[in-house]
């Protein structure tokens, strides 16, 4: 069930990556219209982060292309934004939250360019629309995990980009930042960017993405959420594990099982 | 006290090295690199010999180029070591640092009787001879220590280094991916930081020796470090650091009349010392309960 579109913002064909000797992604083939809010799901070890990275170009890729805005990715990435995850670096790192989302104007500014007002005024900007403008002289290991993410966003948002790219923004997050950055990515997607988003949680997978790319390890499923978060799909894609869950939940529905009083 | 000519050199020459070494060392523990100063200070070894080999002179320009490159091939061994044939990364610096060095002791004995080098002129300099070994033009002016002007072209050019490349080094030492996705060259920037402390060890061991030289990479770096929370105030800290190291490790040493560099070393190690304690107590001081915060609410 892969839905290809005309126009894409972002194609990937025929993508084969692996690291050493263990592939971890097959021929991945799909295409995203603009403006759509999409989310990569899988169980663990299915590739997704690594889907992204190598659309990033963070990983070398065995066979196929990528093509953003119909381009290589060399020429458009002042273009696109990346979001990693946020255990992926050190936030003992002596800089404040408005340093790291300053970082986001880095692109623009070329070789030996420091970053100025203007700058400076944007980063503060991208902090109040995640509600942190509060904390922007805090140093980065003074901030909750989700308040670190919210400083994530904002320098993605820095970046001014039309396409992002979003390594499981909602991890280890609080529900309030996972609803504000939410919010967030709906605004973004109505001015017409596109965002893609690695995501774990299945439950609310429908009612954050209107496009939903499923994988394990080959691409099961590629479309409009309505039309791909099928049961078949998603056994297929999670394998017998989605049943089991469903069938403990059931259960515990049932015979009214509440752990915090038994 | 009178104004002391030597004492006052050998502090301003302690001082320019403990610069030089705190500024970029403050990166290196950044990326959790400090063992690499220490590596490359080993690795430049056949570098060294061979540019003396070629050009014969056991001073200037060829060393220090010599001693660059090879920096520089180390950095590429310890990155293929532990990215590509994934060793882990301080198996990857020991071995690599100990296999160049060897190289460079088998080609001293090689050369050994052709060149006028050992190990100790390579590794082990003297920051008390500083005023000793003075630049004389034709003339009969004298220009001042040599070691001294080595040391401020050193500082000199670690400075407009760090001033042109701050933001691309800060960038790659907190997110090397972000930076790599947003077309900064990651390996190019890693490259020019290890050439520079290549450059900057061989520079300096001339003047003060090995112990004093990797001592200045590390530690007033990482006691800045504990201070502070921003880089800028880090590097700022780092070179007052420095020198206040220079100055008492000096008096400690005239006092003591001991060896200048390694009461330096140990001086740098005492302020380490105090950090510690400094920031223990304070946490200790900060742990009384607090107003709950508002802006929980949001």
């Amino acid at each position: 069930m892969i839905t290809q579109v005309q126009k894409p913002v972002l194609e990937v064909h025929d993508l084969t990556v692996s690291y050493g000797r263990n592939p971890v992604l097959w021929n991945i083939d799909f295409t995203l219209p603009k403006g759509s809010l999409a989310g990569i799901i899988g169980p663990n070890g299915a590739g997704k982060s690594s889907l992204i990275k190598a659309i990033m170009g963070l990983l070398e890729i065995n066979n196929g292309y990528i093509k953003v805005f119909d381009q290589g990715l060399n020429e458009v990435r002042k273009k696109i934004s990346y979001v990693p995850q946020r255990e992926s670096v050190d936030w003992d790192f002596p800089a404040s939250a408005l340093d790291i989302v300053q970082m986001g104007t880095y692109h623009k500014l070329g070789l030996f360019r420091r970053p100025g007002k203007a700058e400076k005024a944007l980063a503060l900007d991208c902090l109040k629309k995640v509600g942190m403008e509060k904390y922007r002289d805090r140093q980065i290991s003074e901030l909750s995990g989700g308040q670190q993410q919210r400083v994530f966003i904002a320098r993605a948002l820095a970046q001014q980009a039309e396409i992002y790219f979003m390594d499981e923004p909602f991890a280890g997050v609080d529900i309030s930042t996972e609803n504000m950055i939410v919010d967030l990515l709906k605004d973004m997607t109505a001015e017409g960017k596109t965002v893609i988003v690695v995501h774990h949680d299945i439950h609310s997978a429908p009612k954050y993405f209107d496009w939903i790319i499923m994988l394990n390890m080959y691409l099961v499923a590629s479309g409009p959420t309505e039309k791909v978060l099928t049961e078949a799909l998603l056994e297929k894609t999670f394998g017998g594990k989605l049943s089991l869950l469903s069938d403990a939940a059931q259960l515990i529905k049932e015979k009214g099982f509440n752990p915090l009083k038994s | 006290m009178t104004f002391d000519v030597n004492a006052f050199l050998i502090i301003l020459t302690g001082t320019l090295i403990a610069i030089s070494c705190g500024l970029l060392g403050s990166f290196l523990i950044l990326r959790n690199m400090a063992m690499i100063g220490d590596a490359i200070s080993h690795a430049v070894l056949p570098g060294i010999v061979l540019a003396f080999f070629f050009s014969g002179q056991r001073e200037g320009i060829a060393i220090i180029i010599g001693a660059g490159l090879l920096g520089i091939l180390a950095t590429i061994i310890i990155d293929y070591l532990s990215n590509k044939v994934k060793l882990q990364n301080d198996a990857s610096i020991g071995v690599t640092f100990t296999w160049l060095f060897a190289i460079g002791i088998i080609l001293i004995t090689v050369f050994a009787g052709q060149i006028d080098l050992d190990q100790d002129c390579v590794l082990y300099g003297e920051i008390a001879y500083i005023p000793l070994d003075l630049i004389v033009t034709e003339n009969n002016t004298i220009l001042g220590p040599r070691v001294l002007w080595i040391a401020v072209i050193n500082v000199i050019l670690v400075l407009l280094y760090v001033g042109f490349m701050y933001k691309e080094l800060k960038l790659t030492s907190f997110d090397r991916q972000f930076a790599q996705t947003i077309g900064f060259s990651t390996s190019f920037i890693n490259l020019s930081l290890m050439g520079m402390v290549s450059y900057t060890t061989v520079s300096s061991f001339e003047a003060v020796g090995a112990i004093l030289v990797l001592a200045l990479l590390v530690v007033p770096p990482a006691t800045a470090y504990l201070l502070t929370k921003k880089l800028k105030p880090m590097l700022l800290l780092t070179i007052l650091i420095g020198f206040l190291t220079s100055l008492i490790g000096y008096y400690l040493a005239y006092f003591i009349d001991g060896s200048i560099a390694g009461a330096m070393a140990s001086v740098s190690g005492l302020f380490l010392l105090v950090a510690i304690v400094y920031v223990t107590l304070q946490k200790r001081t900060s742990r009384k309960p607090i107003a709950m915060p508002t802006e929980l609410k949001a």
